[in-house]
């Protein structure tokens, strides 16, 4: 009866053991469907991205055989340096096409044949000849930038299948430019305009510096208000505050902050610190300090669990040999919970560059071509720029809106990969 | 060394700090123009600043698109350096929003008409090409239409066939932009109300005078609508209204059912959603139905589609004025406002081959050019 028994409690045993091993696996098969379906989207996102704004990274230039005229130019006789600055350079830069292309006679027509040059032409010209007055009355072969729809159809971008009526670049302008081709006046290269200029309303003039000198003073602001700040008051509340009522409602109140929407911080900024305080609208000034607002209670919470982690025995053996409180925090107890707040604080920094809708309120939110001097000289950031393109009319502006990310995005690597090398050091000693 | 490592983290984070905390002073004056105001000048705007900034030794102006209303009340909320020195608007400043600057202490206003916008009714262009009347656009998107009695009933429309027989049997679906945005008042104020006053009764009472309340009344009850609409509207104003107003209360009311959607300020994604549904109508300006032309099709508004020379000409029905207001206080203090304003208004810029009009804006008759231009060069200020 008892090896009856005994059968049968192994047989029920085996049986559910049986289904414990199915369920587990299954179990497992979920997790795994879960991260696949977490790469796949992660990768279709940055496919996207990447295949439209790589050619972003490259722009045409057309090889044009400037003639400087003194006519053409519009300057008298015995021309100064700011007759020069004044000159009408679009001007010679339309004869010089109309030279190349002389059967083009209709007016429409020509002004598609203006249109295959940028209008950034103009000023590079200008500043061309300001440089070296003796340019004037000489012909020059000079490679000038192409505007973003030509340069679109020479990057194969355009479809010659589609209807006439229907394409930006027209069939007179793809004649144009294949014969520009054949006879090697067209070259691309790297657009280097893209990583040297502001914002523009032309695709191809249009640069990302002014919104990266921006969105860099602003981080600057927030990480010279938040870290000092938040490592104080985690320091101040896991070391020194006593634990009381009043404690318990700061710790629920920074808990609380941490999950407040980043546009409520926005408004706060606009009230306090530009109606208030009078402080310049649009200035990363004033978007630094209200990114650090924002960040400070990440970077609190984190270096508060950072400070909690660090092993008692650390803190007991300082005192113990007769550190005072302030040694035993600087020497001791800071090193090690040094990691932790610097990842902390680099993850909180990293939302901050990411960082729109309170900018919005502030001001940031503009089109701005100047790269900013300072923190107070109007500028915006890296997500608006992104925005701002994206709400563009022009075609261009799609792949520059890509590249945009793609700067964005090594940005964040780029800090991420600081913290890991940062924690790397501080633990490795 | 781990710990003056830390140490002098620590130092050199608190002194940038006060380093910060030093430079926040505020600054009395400012080197670069400061724009807010309408997303549909904004393109407009945008461009003029970059060419002045280019061709010019001025700083090239900082632009924000606010919207027109959001505009108006940063640049009524006073003189000084951080206020804006000109608002973008794609309708004129209202009386109560002047009234507002003057209370602010803003009295010298110089307004500038710089050109003409249509605002487009679109749809994809793989779908067939509306033809609209604005009754038709009236019965399909007010809240209250007239019902069979006369009297005013929730919309019931639910496809444009319903709202007209010879319109395709598709459900009406418009994306649109939000109160905030002058497109929208443009838009209400010249189909909206167009095609209300289609409506006898409606437009009765839309001519109705302040002192004609018991009329007012008649007419109201005609239309079913309760009389306490006339007192709200009378408590709100502070001061009896006239016909007008309670043909405001009553036209302008766009549903709220969800045919009528709000996309934002952002005319791009219109197009996109239009694009991708065929089905879909979308409101919003002309340069951005000219930028896509190949996407999105104007619909047919009382026989005239919207063009370059139709809107030019004033044959297009919703079309509207653009404008720009200067702050007088501002010229002479920020640099380069009056050149800014000569730029805007200059040939090359709203010339018939100019820049602007390459992109869309319908520029001023000549002898309305050359008037604003005058208006620029001497100040003239704006009385209301």
């Amino acid at each position: 009866m008892n090896s009856n028994e005994d059968y049968r409690t192994t047989a029920l045993i085996q049986a559910s053991l049986r289904k414990r091993y199915a369920r587990e696996r299954r179990f497992r098969l979920y997790g795994m469907l879960a991260v696949l379906a977490g790469f796949v989207f992660l990768f279709l996102l940055l496919a996207d991205i990447i295949i439209k704004g790589t050619p972003a990274f490259t722009q045409h230039y057309i090889k044009v055989t400037v003639d400087f005229d003194r006519d053409s130019l519009g300057l008298p006789q015995n021309f100064t340096s700011e007759d020069l600055a004044r000159a009408d350079y679009g001007a010679v830069i339309k004869r010089s096409l109309r030279e190349m292309f002389p059967d083009v006679s209709i007016r429409a027509e020509k002004r598609r044949l203006y249109r295959l040059i940028s209008i950034g032409a103009e000023y590079s010209l200008r500043d061309m000849v300001v440089a070296d007055p003796a340019l004037v009355g000489k012909k020059r072969n000079i490679w000038l930038l192409a505007h973003s729809e030509a340069s679109s159809y020479l990057k194969g971008q355009v479809a010659a299948a589609t209807e006439e009526a229907e394409r930006k670049v027209k069939d007179v302008q793809m004649r144009w430019l294949n014969a520009l081709r054949e006879e090697g006046r067209t070259e691309l290269r790297f657009n280097t305009t893209f990583f040297l200029a502001g914002d523009s309303r032309e695709p191809e003039l249009a640069g990302i510096k002014a919104a990266l000198v921006g969105s860099l003073y602003t981080l600057l602001v927030t990480f010279c208000l938040a870290f000092p700040i938040g490592v104080m008051a985690a320091i101040y509340l896991e070391e020194f505050a006593p634990r009381n009522r009043l404690t318990d409602l700061i710790e629920i109140n920074i808990n609380n902050l941490a999950a407040v929407p980043s546009i409520v911080f926005g408004l706060l900024g606009l009230a306090v610190f530009i109606n208030f305080f009078e402080l310049p609208r649009s200035a990363p000034l004033v978007g630094g300090i209200v990114l650090a607002l924002m960040t400070l209670p990440t970077i609190i919470i984190t270096s508060r669990a950072a400070i909690q982690a660090v092993p008692p025995s650390i803190h007991e053996a300082a005192l113990g040999v007769g550190a005072s409180k302030l040694q035993t925090i600087l020497h001791h107890v800071l090193p090690v919970a040094m990691p932790g707040i610097l990842t902390g604080s680099i993850i909180g920094m990293a939302q901050a560059l990411g960082e729109t809708a309170p900018l919005l309120m502030i001001g940031m939110v503009a089109f701005i071509m100047e790269v900013p001097a300072g923190v107070t000289d109007p500028a915006t950031v890296l997500p608006v720029q992104i925005f701002l393109w994206a709400d563009s009319p022009e075609r261009g502006f799609t792949e520059k809106t890509s590249a945009a990310i793609m700067v964005l995005m090594a940005f964040l690597i780029m800090m991420n990969a600081a913290a890991v090398y940062l924690r790397r050091r501080f633990e490795r000693k | 060394m781990m710990k003056t490592n830390v140490i002098m983290l620590f130092h050199s984070a608190a002194v940038a700090a006060l380093l910060g905390a030093s430079t926040t002073a505020p600054a009395a004056s400012r080197d670069t123009i400061s724009i807010v105001g309408s997303s549909t000048v904004y393109p407009f705007a945008t461009v003029v600043a970059e060419r002045f900034g280019r061709s010019t030794d001025f700083k090239s102006p900082k632009i924000e698109s606010t919207g027109t209303g959001g505009g108006l009340k940063l640049f009524c909320s006073g003189v000084g350096a951080n206020t804006p020195d000109v608002t973008n608007a794609s309708r004129r400043i209202k009386k109560s929003e002047f009234d507002n600057c003057l209370s602010n202490g803003v009295d010298n206003v110089v307004e500038v008409l710089v050109g003409y916008d249509g605002i487009a009714i679109a749809n994809s262009a793989k779908a067939s090409q509306l033809t609209l009347s604005l009754r038709d656009v009236y019965l399909a998107l007010a809240k209250d239409v007239p019902g069979k009695n006369g009297e005013l009933i929730a919309n019931p429309y639910s496809t444009w066939k319903d709202v007209n027989p010879q319109l395709p049997a598709v459900n009406i679906e418009v994306l649109g932009p939000p109160p905030t945005s002058g497109t929208r008042d443009a838009f209400v104020e010249l189909a909206m109300a167009g095609g209300a006053k289609s409506n006898g009764d409606l437009e009765a009472l839309y001519k109705l005078g302040a002192d004609q309340e018991s009329e007012i009344r008649t007419v109201m009850k005609k239309l079913g609508v309760s009389g306490a609409v006339y007192d709200a509207i009378a408590q709100s104003k502070g001061k009896a209204p006239k016909g007008k107003d309670v043909f405001k209360a009553l036209a302008y009311a766009v549903r709220e059912d969800g045919v009528y959607i709000e996309a934002g300020e952002n005319d791009n994604l219109i197009v996109q959603k239009l694009e991708a549904n065929p089905n879909a109508v979308g409101i919003f300006g002309y340069s951005f139905l000219e930028e896509n032309g190949d996407k999105v099709q104007g619909s047919v508004v009382d026989g005239v589609a919207p063009s370059f020379e139709s809107i030019a000409s004033g044959n297009y029905p919703v079309s509207r004025p653009l404008y720009f207001y200067i702050k007088g206080a501002h010229v002479g203090k920020i640099p380069g406002i009056q050149e800014y304003a000569a730029e805007f208004t200059s040939n090359r810029a709203m010339g018939e081959d100019g820049y602007l009009t390459e992109r869309g804006l319908i520029p001023l008759e000549d002898t309305e050019r050359d008037a604003v231009r005058e208006d620029i060069k001497t100040l003239r200020q704006l009385e209301m």
